[in-house]
C-alpha cells in the first residue's frame, strides 16, 4: 500500500471527491492563493499547502478563495449546503470559531431539528487544532469539545493519514454539517493510505492496540502518544488497550464502555483544557455505566486549564506526554487486585 | 504645522529602530533561534511612526499580528520584546504571548492580535474609557487590509460613529492578505467605506512619513476635540513574506525590489530632510547606527536571557487563583 502524509491524504480524498461530485465544492482564506496577485496562482493551496493543485484541476468556480470573512464565508457554505451544494469550507484555525460560531451552532447545527426534518445540510467545515506548533494562546487550542456539545454537529478527529482520507470522505457524503479536526503538528505525519476512495463509518471507534490490564482512550493526536506508551509498557509486561473513537459525535459508547470493563482501569488523554472536556465526558459515561467493572479510579491526561502559551519550555510543560500516560497506566496497574 | 527637529529625529530613531529589528528578527528566525508564527513590518515603518508621533500617554493602540512596528513606535521597549519573541521570562508578556500577542498597556499599546479584525472593537472601547474619563485620550485601530473585511472591523466603525468615539481607524494596505490582494478582496473602497458609515477617510501615501504624518494629524485632532472617529486609508508595502517561511510566490518578480527602490520609506526621510536641510547626513548616519548596535545588543540578550519556569506556567490564568 502507498504511504502518504496526512496532508496528501486529505489532498486525495477532497480531489477524488471533487472528482466524483460536482456538487462538492471548496472555500476558504488563500486556500488556492494568489486571488489577484500578480505572481503565482494557487501560489498557498492553504497556509499548509493542503489544497494545493486543486484550484489548477477543478478551477476557480469549485476552490474559492475568500476574504477574510469567517462569517460570511462559514455562513455562506452552511447556506450553499441547505441549497444542495456539498460545501468543504476551511476554517483555517479553530480558534477563529470565535469570529463565526453562530453560523455554525445556531445555524446550521440546528437546521434540520427547527425545520422539522425537512432540512438537510451537508457541510464539512475542515479545521486545524492543537498545540507544539510555538503558535500561541489564539492558534493553538483544541476546541474540539465545544463543538461536541452541540446536537446536530458531528465532529470527527482523525489520528493518522489513513483516518484522515477516509473520515473525510465519509464527512463529505454525509449530510448533516461535520466538523473535521486536522492537527497542525501531524500534517508530515505518514502512514499507508489505499489510492481507491474509501469510507471510515462515523461512530465507529479503531481499537489500535489490545490489552488486559488497561484502557487508554484518546482523541486526535494523542492516540499517538497513547500508542507509543502502550508499546513502551509492553517491554514491562504491561499490555494496553488503546481506543481511538475517531469521532466524538457520534460517538461509539460500546466500544469504550466495553473495553473499560474488561480491564477495570481507564486512562482517558485529550489534549483540550481539563474542564469540561472529552476526558470529563468519556469518564462520567464509564462511571456512570460500568462503575461496578472498576478496579481503580479513571486517570485523565489533558492540557492545562490555563491558555496555551508561546514560550517552547512552556508549551512543552502544557502538552500531555507519553511518559504522563505511561505512568498513569503503572500507577492503575499497581491498585485493584 | 512643522515638525522640530527634535522631533524628526526621533522619529526617524523610530523608524530606523523598527527596520533593525524586524531584519535582526528575520536572521534570528533564519537561523531557527526564534520559534512560532512572526509576521515582520519592514517596508511600512512610516505609517506606524507618522500616527504614533502624535500619540502620548493618554492615547492607545490595537495592533495586529504585524505588531513589532506598533509596539516600537508607541515607546514599547524594544529589548523586552525581542525577549518575548525568544520566548524568555523577562519579556515583555513574560514569554507567554511571543511575537503575536506582544502588549504594554502602560505604554497604551493593547496587544498585538492573533484574530484578525480582533483590534477595532477593543479601540472602542479604550475610546470609550477615554471618553467616559474625559482624558482627552484618543484610540487608534491598526487593521490590514485583509482585516478591513472582517464583521468586527465595519461593526466597530458604526458603533465609534454613533456613540462619537474619539478614534482613529487606520487600515494598512500592504497590498496583500497573506496570498491574497487586496486589489481583489476589498468591495468598494476604503475611504467608501467610511464615508458609508459617516465618517470623513482620506488616502494616504504610506511610504512617505510625512505625507502619514500630516494626515494622521487631522485625524487625531479631530478625534481628541471631540469630532468623532474617521479613517485613513495607507497604502504601503511588506518586504518580506506574510510571515517567516512565506516564499512569497504571489508576488511579481522583482516587485519588492522595485518598491526598495524607489519607495523605501527611511531613503524617502532621508532624502527629504537632507535636501531640505532640516538634519544632515552625519547625523541621520550616526541615528542609525545606534539603532543598529541597540537591536544587536536586544539580540544577544534575548538569546542567553532565561527562560520561563515550570512554576510559570499556570500564573497569571486568573487575578489570584489557583487551579
Ligand atoms: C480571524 C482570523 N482569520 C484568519 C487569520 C489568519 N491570518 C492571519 S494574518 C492574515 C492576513 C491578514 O491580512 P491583512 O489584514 O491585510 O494584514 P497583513 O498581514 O497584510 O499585515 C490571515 C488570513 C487570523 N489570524 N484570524
Amino acid at each position: 500500500m502507498p504511504t502518504k502524509s496526512f496532508r496528501e491524504a486529505i489532498n486525495e480524498g477532497l480531489r477524488q471527491e471533487m472528482e466524483r461530485d460536482d456538487s462538492v465544492i471548496i472555500m476558504g482564506e488563500d486556500i488556492a492563493g494568489g486571488m489577484g496577485s500578480p505572481g503565482e496562482d494557487d501560489a498557498w493551496g492553504g497556509p499548509m499547502g493542503v489544497t494545493k493543485g486543486l484550484m489548477p484541476q477543478f478551477g476557480r468556480e469549485r476552490v474559492l478563495d475568500t476574504p477574510i470573512s469567517e462569517s460570511a464565508f462559514i455562513g455562506c457554505a452552511a447556506g450553499a449546503a441547505v441549497t444542495g451544494l456539498r460545501p468543504v469550507a476551511e476554517l483555517m484555525f479553530v480558534d477563529f470559531m470565535g469570529v463565526c460560531f453562530d453560523q455554525i451552532f445556531n445555524q446550521a447545527a440546528k437546521f434540520r431539528y427547527m425545520f422539522g426534518g425537512k432540512a438537510t445540510t451537508p457541510l464539512v467545515i475542515r479545521t486545524m487544532y492543537g498545540a507544539g506548533f510555538r503558535a500561541a494562546s489564539q492558534h493553538s487550542q483544541c476546541l474540539y469539545p465545544l463543538f461536541t456539545h452541540i446536537p446536530g454537529l458531528k465532529v470527527a478527529i482523525p489520528s493518522n493519514p489513513y483516518e484522515a482520507k477516509g473520515l473525510l470522505i465519509q464527512a463529505i457524503r454525509d449530510d448533516d454539517p461535520v466538523v473535521f479536526f486536522e492537527h497542525k503538528v501531524m500534517y508530515d505525519d505518514e502512514a499507508d493510505v489505499p489510492d481507491e476512495i474509501y469510507t471510515i463509518p462515523f461512530g465507529e471507534a479503531n481499537v489500535s492496540r489490545e490489552g488486559d490490564d488497561a484502557t487508554v482512550i484518546a482523541f486526535g493526536r494523542m492516540v499517538n502518544l497513547a500508542n507509543e506508551a502502550a508499546d513502551r509498557l509492553k517491554e514491562s509486561g504491561i499490555t494496553v488497550t488503546v481506543v481511538d473513537p475517531r469521532t466524538t459525535s457520534p460517538l461509539d459508547k460500546e466500544t469504550i464502555l466495553e473495553t473499560a470493563s474488561e480491564t477495570g482501569r481507564v486512562v482517558v488523554v485529550d489534549e483540550a483544557h481539563p474542564r469540561c472536556n472529552l476526558a470529563t465526558d468519556i469518564s462520567a459515561l464509564i462511571c456512570e455505566n460500568c462503575f461496578d467493572d472498576l478496579k481503580a479510579p479513571i486517570k485523565q491526561i489533558c492540557g492545562h486549564h490555563a491558555p496555551v502559551p508561546f514560550s517552547p519550555a512552556l508549551e512543552d510543560l502544557y502538552i500531555p506526554k507519553v511518559e504522563s500516560i505511561e505512568a498513569a497506566v503503572r500507577e492503575l496497574v499497581g491498585k485493584g487486585h | 504645522m512643522q515638525l522640530s527637529r527634535d522631533e524628526l529625529r526621533t522619529a526617524f530613531k523610530r523608524m530606523c529602530l523598527i527596520r533593525q529589528f524586524e531584519d535582526a528578527v528575520h536572521d534570528e528566525f533564519s537561523a531557527g533561534n526564534i520559534p512560532g508564527f512572526v509576521h515582520l513590518y519592514a517596508g511600512e515603518e512610516a505609517s506606524a511612526v507618522g500616527i504614533c508621533s502624535h500619540l502620548d500617554d493618554r492615547d492607545a493602540i490595537a495592533s495586529t499580528h504585524r505588531g513589532h512596528g506598533h509596539c516600537i513606535a508607541k515607546g514599547c521597549d524594544p529589548k523586552g520584546m525581542m525577549l518575548e519573541i525568544f520566548g524568555k521570562k523577562d519579556g515583555l508578556c513574560g514569554g507567554k504571548g511571543g511575537s503575536m500577542h506582544i502588549a504594554d498597556l502602560s505604554k497604551g499599546m493593547m496587544g498585538a492580535n492573533g484574530i484578525v479584525g480582533g483590534g477595532p472593537p477593543l479601540i472602542c472601547g479604550a475610546a470609550l474609557t477615554a471618553k467616559y474619563r474625559d482624558t482627552g485620550g484618543v484610540a487608534v485601530a491598526f487593521v490590514g487590509d485583509g482585516a478591513s473585511n472582517q464583521g468586527t472591523t465595519f461593526e466597530s466603525y458604526n458603533l465609534a460613529k454613533v456613540w462619537d468615539l474619539p478614534v482613529v481607524f487606520v487600515v494598512e494596505d500592504n497590498r496583500y492578505a497573506e496570498s491574497t490582494a487586496s486589489d481583489w478582496s476589498v468591495g468598494g473602497s476604503q475611504v467608501g467605506r467610511a464615508n458609508g458609515f459617516g465618517m470623513p477617510g482620506v488616502e494616504v501615501d504610506g511610504h512617505d512619513f510625512f505625507a502619514v504624518w500630516d494626515a494622521a494629524r487631522q485625524a487625531v485632532e479631530r478625534a481628541r476635540d471631540g469630532s468623532g472617529p474617521s479613517l485613513l486609508h495607507v497604502k504601503l508595502y511588506r518586504y518580506y513574506g506574510h510571515f517567516e517561511g512565506d516564499a512569497s510566490t504571489y508576488k511579481a518578480p522583482g516587485e519588492v525590489e522595485q518598491v526598495k527602490q524607489r519607495l523605501d520609506a527611511l531613503d524617502m526621510f532621508k532624502q527629504r530632510v537632507v535636501e531640505t536641510s532640516l538634519l544632515d547626513s552625519e547625523e541621520l548616519k550616526s541615528i542609525e547606527q545606534e539603532a543598529e548596535k541597540f537591536i544587536a545588543d536586544c539580540v544577544a540578550a534575548a538569546s542567553t536571557a532565561d527562560a520561563p519556569a515550570r512554576d510559570d506556567l499556570m500564573t497569571d490564568v486568573y487575578v489570584d487563583y489557583k487551579f
